[in-house]
């Protein structure tokens, strides 16, 4: 027998055996790969109001699963969702989606908003949301492309008081119109 | 893994390995009935759970052959199929997709053809347009009915007077069609079978999506749900909170009416042999079971309805190398949905590439998300995280996480909108 054929052998009669109580723990990717139904094949996200996970940082992700989680963040099913897991779980699907390659969406914006955002961007908020968007200090999630519908929703949350601004981020908005904030969120949609 | 059992379990693999090889097969019309080569996987049906399953082994292993075979060269979704019955949609191209980026993206053989039986000696799926020899098989066949559970219905002929639409597609716009036909001042009938069935709040969100039509097109009408269980199977509080808001007086909602009996021309149901209600249009929800296919393939369980799987890896307990997802499997306290069908999928396609590459096999971490429409703007979730309890070998939520939503939420409809369409570009890309 070649050891491809043993492996082969040996693992189909571990399939047909298997209970489960020879299995392994879920791997990243079993416990990422589930998430994809709402938030696309490897975190890229085809859907509007979603946003897509591909590419954040790991502390953005554990910090935002947590605050579901306490329910300090407001979420519809991502606080319930978020209390079926353990810390060890975060990090597991941070660890995942940060290694998934940025997914650059393509939406129809309105290029003059778009321009007035990126005057305004790098005073307003690029020490945390770096590179356009596209990186992250701490635990500062990747904004660059981004579904505008999803931004929209999250400063909508922000200037309710439903999800409570960081300090800095606070500071910064503070100065700034609706207006203002509604072209930084067109001008993040747009890098790519 | 220990030496002992290493070699427990070569033992039984080269003992399994035997007598794969010397097989006859009758028609040659794919050419796929020859050898494999070891590392074919073929996927029965392109819904929910199959292209999940035909993708994920692909993205995860290019050396493993997928074919996936269905009837059809599309697939239209039943989420959101109550929208359009509903009127919300002008038509079903929202909720249809094909196969040929699935295929192109990621390699996998897509055929159209309807699968007649299955040969789980010879390894064998028998087609309308040939034999496909398969390593391992997977079924994800959806639902089939069991008609003969109600006298007089007859599967071919009373689902065109007695529209189910509980399969999306040409079924959905006949129930829409007869909706609009009717008179203003009527009355529609719908009946629910007993649980287990596909899609625990369906029919309860179909029943708001009709009584939503009712309300603006046909007033004075009415919809009677003659509900074979004791009592609304899901998100009891949130659906009666609903109907209260919106449709006081559209929906009467009747516990415990099993129908038994129909006759199809009168378009009147009778209730274990002792009501009837006539409808002027009819919406018979039959009970159901796991596809068809998968009873021919002979992995319907004790029960004759559903097919008993292995938690882990959704192997068969009854066949070897057969493995069934989505609907048709017993899958613990993972409800029937396109979304655990999904999660099932991936862990099936996990557990089938880490096998066929003599790797080990890994727990199932999986999710269930469900939505439902109460009106044109406000939906409520279900939610679900699931796991196996390693000592008793069976799916179960993990606790806190299986929950409803608070109120009826608009927010939530704008995510519902954008779940239909990750979950679809998923199923098709
Ligand atoms: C009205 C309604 C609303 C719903 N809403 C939701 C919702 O909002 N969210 C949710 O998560 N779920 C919802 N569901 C449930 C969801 O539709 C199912 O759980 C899901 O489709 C199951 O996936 P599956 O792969 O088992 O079967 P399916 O998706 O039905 O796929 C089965 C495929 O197999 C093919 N097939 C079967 N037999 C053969 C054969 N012999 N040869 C070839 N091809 C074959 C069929 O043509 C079909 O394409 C809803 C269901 C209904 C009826």
């Amino acid at each position: 027998m070649k050891i491809s054929q043993i492996k082969w052998a040996l693992s189909a009669a571990a399939l047909a055996l298997s209970a489960s109580a020879f299995a392994a723990p879920p791997t990243p990717a079993m416990i990422s790969n589930a998430c994809a139904g709402c938030h696309g094949t490897n975190g890229a996200s085809a859907g509007p109001s979603m946003p897509s996970l591909a590419g954040h940082n790991k502390e953005s992700i554990v910090v935002a699963m947590k605050k579901f989680k306490s329910g300090e963040r407001p979420g519809t099913v991502m606080g319930r969702l978020a209390k079926g897991y353990s810390d060890a779980d975060f990090a597991a699907m941070a660890d995942f989606f940060s290694k998934q390659k940025f997914h650059a969406t393509g939406q129809s914006l309105d290029s003059a908003k778009v321009a007035r955002g990126k005057s305004l961007e790098e005073e307003s908020c690029s020490r945390c949301h770096m590179e356009g968007g596209k990186e992250g200090k701490d635990d500062s999630p990747i904004m660059a492309s981004q579904w505008l519908p999803y931004l929209q929703i999250q400063m909508g949350q922000y200037l309710n008081g439903q999800r409570k601004m960081p300090e800095k981020m606070a500071e910064k908005v503070k100065p700034l119109s609706k207006e203002d904030l509604d072209a930084l969120l067109h001008f993040y949609a747009s890098v790519k | 893994m220990t030496m002992q059992r290493r070699s427990f379990l070569k033992l039984m693999g080269a003992g399994a390995g035997l007598g794969a090889a010397s097989l006859m097969t009758g028609c040659a019309g794919l050419g796929m009935e020859g050898p494999t080569g070891g590392r074919r996987v073929v996927v029965v049906g392109g819904g929910y759970g199959g292209t999940i399953a035909a993708k994920y082994i692909r993205m995860m292993d290019k050396s493993i052959e997928v074919v996936l075979v269905e009837r059809n060269d599309h697939f239209v979704s039943c989420p959101f199929s109550n929208l359009y019955i509903g009127g919300l949609m002008k038509d079903l191209s929202a909720l249809t997709i094909n196969y040929d980026k699935l295929a192109a993206n990621h390699g996998i053989k897509f055929v159209q053809a309807e699968v007649t039986g299955v040969d789980a000696g010879a390894k064998l799926v028998r087609t309308s347009r040939g034999d496909i020899r398969y390593d391992r098989l997977v079924l994800s066949p959806g639902i089939d009915f069991r008609a003969e559970e109600i006298k007089g219905y007859d599967l071919a002929s009373t689902p065109e007077l007695m529209p189910h639409a509980w399969k999306a597609g040409p079924q959905t716009v006949l129930l829409r069609k007869q909706l609009e036909a009717m008179p203003a001042g009527g009355s529609v009938v719908m009946s629910i079978p007993l649980a287990p069935f596909r899609c625990p709040p369906g029919p309860y969100e179909r029943a708001s999506m009709i009584a939503m039509y009712l309300k603006q097109h046909k007033p004075k009408s009415k919809i009677v749900i003659l509900d074979g269980n004791p009592d609304i199977v899901s998100k009891k509080g949130l659906f009666l909170k609903g109907w209260k808001k919106h449709y006081e007086g559209i929906i009467d909602y009747r516990p415990a009416k099993k129908v038994t009996e129909i006759d199809a021309g009168k378009k009147t149901v009778l209730i274990e042999g002792l009501e009837d209600v006539r409808g002027d249009v009819v919406n018979l929800i039959p009970p159901q079971r796991a596809g068809a296919i998968a009873v021919a393939a002979g992995v319907v369980g004790p029960d004759k309805n559903w097919c008993p799987v292995n938690p882990t890896t959704f192997e068969s307990t009854l066949k070897k190398d057969i493995h069934v997802i989505g609907d048709a499997c017993i899958a613990g306290a993972m409800p029937k949905s396109g979304y655990s069908a999904n999660s099932e999928a991936k862990t099936c396609a996990t557990n089938i590439v880490n096998a066929m590459n003599g790797r080990e096999i890994v727990d199932m971490s999986g999710i269930n998300t469900c939505y439902s429409y109460l009106s044109a703007k406000e939906a409520v979730s279900v939610t679900g995280v699931y796991r196996v309890n390693k000592e008793k070998n069976v799916i179960e939520a993990a606790p806190g996480s299986v929950a409803v939503s608070p109120d009826l939420s608009e927010l939530e409809a704008i995510y519902a909108e954008s779940w239909l369409k990750n979950i679809l570009t998923e199923m098709s890309t």
